[in-house]
């Protein structure tokens, strides 16, 4: 029954503070998703899902062709479009490129796909400097951690976590006015943007038939990002296609809302290529990296293939009662909260972190706000049935298949069943309180586990079916 | 149409919580229902299919296709193991033509205690009366698989001399999940936690679902705060009077 | 072959195998579009806009305009883009304002200056409150972004319903340049306790002027 979780699990727990921080971060993140899709505000949207869902799914289902429209179409308006299966690939690639064209600074802004790829460290390693822009990035790079939360990077930090961080690591007086800090970010940071070769963005979306990325945020890094250097390079997974500029309006009327509840978020940027002819700036040059790093594995099983309509909106995490107590440090992969734990067993294959899709009681709320319609707990428990599978393969947790087989055979046999029950019963503590801890012949982990944190039915004197038979 | 029912009393129920049995039958028979209770049911099979085992869910869900082959109404006090029932036996045998068939005759005649009441029985008061401030918690699977949200809400307005009051996060998890509830007992524990203080806000002093497994965890963390809220299944609220 | 094009064969082979496709297959047909334009409305443009703490202005003649800007350019410096728009009511002859001109590196230096950013805007969403921006000769991309002050002046035939509208106009963006923004509200974050702060990297005040 060992669930050989991290040890961050419960450090996370035991840290009152920290818990606070989730508790509210996401519950403000709740309510503004709520305030925004509530009443008639978007009347549609159900609809909206259900659509948004059918476009990930047909896109996804013809993958090969949409990547080769998007690459064509890219290349129409001068831009290029790079295959990389993996971080490695995608690092020499710009390695690469930044040596033939000189280049010392890269800018980044926010990018999930570029957190997996372990990129920053991977071109620090070549002595080149690329620094997050959003301020909840650049403050999580310089505390040298990963994002807490796919939206939210910094959820987990106060400002006086960022004071501390700041005075550190920018070596200037301590400063606790959220305000004053953000104006020290946008200073320093301003003179990155300004003084950078290249500026490295993800995509939320790439458009299919525009050869177009399409770029969501609310600080302006992300623009400042793919427009002031000469390099625009934009890191995308391949799963981030849609086939249709048009069908960009059902993505954006769902993503800003369920993510932090904006109708629109304060700037989309609809990006294709360098700049043209006749315009006065925008980068001399364009790349769209598109990367593969293990998504091609989820594409094989009809089923499976739905974790990657994922949007990173976050509003699974949010709403998830599991990631509101763990917090975004316990998974074992950047990607936390519900589609964590279904895309980490997925990409990293089941045996690698076996008690992810078991971290979770398949309460659903995941599902019922996601608004690409990822039927979460399900993926959860195909994945369940696969790391037994795995685990039996193993010669693995022996003790708890065995457990099972008896399990189903009693209940395959009533009267055994109603016998055990009773003989639990009969040794079992009599005068019907509940027990806040265990009798000797009871001391195994599962009831120690239950034990540890609440009391403990007693065995009723009678069954129901006793009781039913002498009635 | 028989006015004949057939209880699925589930394993939890019988072993710990035989009185929500009791109550459901009482009521049920109140109403003018005749009762039948196959004594060779046993449980769902949920537990082993929660934890990966589809093998072990299987055999025991074959069990359960058998015991309940000829109950046009299969009445069970658990959104979780209605849920069970009509959501996922049918993963159990996607590949068996013939099962499926079986099974998609069996989605149809299970029905959750509160919706039967409703939507078979077609009743909303049944008679019953107990003072007390309740609060409703909704359990996940009857909430997000059943989609039963204002029924049990609608019968308990019948009861005499109770007032409802809402919670804050009556949506949210209790935290129980099955094995869940021992394998991340402390995150489970947590969760248990958090539902509390919601429940403590509204000053109800019952705390009322439709899963007793909500109610185990719940009533075993309010003990273990020894805080004087009490738990009890919709249908010990119905039985009441 | 090139390694990036190996890596490309292999990944788009990869794919097909796993999702059981030929090279060169056609897809299914696409689901329609779905599109639910609304009709224009300059209150709801107004209110969206002052709602997530934008400035607003209507015009009722270009010399209107030119007086609403000319205010707030007092004693500062600005810099307006090369619109048409701006031109017609006389704000790019103002004393305080300098024109992007051509030169991508000039106008930057300028921008990075100048207190205060003046554009025109191809269209105006009344629903989010949304600037559409089109980069192209009259309109560069940093005049909007990075002064900490941008004041927008939109005509008022400009101002459609939503984005289902803007991309049944536009469906194809594209076309007519390398970069369209949407722009709603000023630049904000709320990384730091999720407490709301303006102007992180883009302007944090927004005046929008309708003509
Ligand atoms: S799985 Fe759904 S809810 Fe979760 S981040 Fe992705 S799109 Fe959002």
């Amino acid at each position: 029954m060992a669930a050989n979780h991290p040890e961050k699990l419960s450090t996370t727990l035991a840290d009152a503070n920290l818990q606070l921080a989730i508790y509210a971060g996401t519950g403000r993140l709740i309510d503004h998703r709520k305030n925004a899709i509530a009443g008639d505000l978007l009347p549609d949207y159900e609809d909206l899902r259900t659509h948004a869902n059918l476009l990930k799914k047909h896109t996804i289902d013809n993958l090969d062709y949409y990547l080769e429209q998007v690459e064509q179409n890219v290349a129409a308006h001068g831009g290029k479009v790079v295959f990389c299966n993996d971080g490695t690939e995608v690092a020499d690639f710009i390695l690469n490129l930044a040596k033939q064209r000189g280049a010392k600074l890269i800018v980044k802004s926010k990018s999930m796909t570029t957190e997996e790829l372990d990129l920053n460290e991977r071109l620090e390693h070549h002595d080149l400097e690329a620094v997050e822009t959003d301020l909840g990035e650049y403050i999580i790079q310089l505390a040298g951690v990963k994002p807490y939360h796919i939206v939210a990077p910094a959820l987990h930090m106060t400002r006086y976590d960022v004071a501390d961080i700041f005075t550190d690591k920018l070596g200037i007086e301590r400063e606790v006015v959220p305000e004053k800090q953000t104006m020290i970010a946008r200073a320093v940071l301003r003179q990155k943007f300004l003084a950078a070769d290249i500026g490295i963005t993800g995509a939320n979306f790439v458009v299919a038939d525009s050869g177009a990325v399409v770029v969501v945020e609310n600080e302006g890094n992300a623009r400042l990002t793919s427009s002031a250097p000469k390099i625009h390079i934009a890191v995308a997974g391949i799963e981030k296609l849609i086939p249709r500029a048009q069908d960009l309006s059902v993505f954006l009327k769902l993503l800003g809302r369920s993510a932090t509840g904006q109708a629109l978020t304060s700037y989309t940027s609809f990006l294709s290529g360098p700049r043209r002819q006749g315009e006065v700036d925008g980068p001399e040059e364009f790349y769209l990296i598109l990367v593969d790093n293990g998504r091609t594995k989820l594409l094989a099983d009809p089923d499976r293939r739905q974790s990657l309509y994922c949007i990173r909106c976050g509003a699974c995490l949010n709403h998830c009662p599991v990631y509101r107590k763990i917090g975004g440090h316990s998974y074992p992969w950047v990607y936390s909260g519900p589609i964590g734990a279904v895309i980490t067993p997925q990409f990293h294959g089941v045996g690698k972190d076996p008690w992810l899709p078991f971290a979770s009681s398949l309460c659903g709320a995941c599902a019922e706000v996601c608004p690409v319609k990822i039927d979460i707990p399900k993926l959860l428990l195909d994945l369940r049935a696969d790391v037994t599978a795995h685990k039996k393969e193993q010669g693995e947790s022996k003790m708890e298949r065995f457990a099972f087989q008896v399990f189903a055979w009693v209940m395959r046999h009533p009267r055994v069943y109603a016998l055990g029950g009773r003989v639990a019963a009969a040794f079992g503590p009599k005068g019907g309180e509940w027990l806040s801890s265990a009798p000797w012949f009871l001391n195994v982990a599962p009831v120690r586990g239950w034990l540890s944190q609440r009391d403990l039915p007693p065995p009723a004197a009678k069954s129901f079916r006793q009781i039913w038979r002498e009635r | 149409m028989s006015n004949r029912a057939s209880l699925f009393v589930t394993c939890i129920v019988d072993q710990l919580f035989p009185n929500v049995g009791v109550s459901m039958a009482a009521v049920l028979e109140r109403i003018g229902w005749a009762i039948d209770f196959n004594p060779a049911q046993t449980c769902c099979g949920q537990p082993a299919f929660n934890s990966g085992y589809r093998a072990e869910a299987r055999s025991v869900a074959l069990h359960f296709l058998d015991v309940f082959r000829d109950a046009e109404y299969i009445v069970v006090p658990s959104g979780s193991c209605t849920s069970m029932i009509t959501h996922h036996f049918s993963e159990l045998f996607a590949a068996e033509p013939a099962r499926l068939e079986e099974v998609r005759s069996l989605e149809k005649r299970v029905w959750e205690f509160s919706r039967f009441l409703l939507e078979v029985a077609k009743v909303e008061g049944v008679g019953a009366s107990y003072g007390c401030v309740a609060t409703y918690h909704d359990s996940c699977h009857a909430l997000r698989e059943l989609k039963i949200k204002s029924g049990p809400r609608l019968l308990l307005s019948k009861v005499k001399g109770l007032e409802l009051r809402e919670m804050e996060i009556a949506e949210e998890c209790c935290g129980f999940g099955g094995t869940f509830s021992v394998k991340f007992a402390e995150v489970s524990g947590g969760m248990a936690r958090t539902k509390i203080e919601s429940i403590q806000k509204t000053g109800a002093d019952v705390v009322v679902s439709i899963d007793s497994s909500c109610l185990m965890q719940l009533q075993g963390a309010l003990h273990r705060a020894k805080l004087p809220v009490r738990t009890m299944h919709l249908a010990e609220l119905l039985a009441s009077r | 072959m090139s390694p990036q094009e190996t890596s490309r064969n292999a990944m788009l082979s990869r794919i097909r195998t796993a999702l059981g496709r030929r090279e060169g297959q056609l897809p299914p047909p696409l689901p329609e579009i779905y599109l639910r334009p609304s009709r224009p409305n300059l209150s709801t443009f107004f209110a969206c806009i002052e709602r997530l703490n934008g400035k607003t202005f209507k015009a009722g003649s270009p010399a209107e305009a030119l007086a609403y800007v000319a205010a707030l350019v007092k004693g500062k410096s600005a810099v307006a883009s090369n619109s048409t728009v701006l031109r017609d009511c006389g704000i790019a002859a103002l004393e305080e304002v300098t024109c992007a001109g051509a030169d991508k590196t000039v106008l930057r230096a300028l921008c990075a200056e100048s207190d205060i950013g003046i554009s025109s805007a191809d269209f105006g969403l009344a629903d989010t409150g949304t600037l559409v921006m089109l980069s192209s000769h009259q309109e560069p991309r940093m005049i909007s972004l990075l002064p900490p002050l941008h004041i927008a002046i939109i005509p008022e035939n400009r101002i459609i319903g939503n984005l289902d509208e803007l991309l049944t106009l536009l469906p194809a963006p594209v076309e007519q340049t390398s970069s369209m923004v949407l722009i709603t509200g000023p630049s904000r974050t709320g990384d730091i306790e999720q407490i709301l702060v303006r102007g992180v990297h883009g302007p944090g005040e927004l005046h929008v002027v309708v003509i």
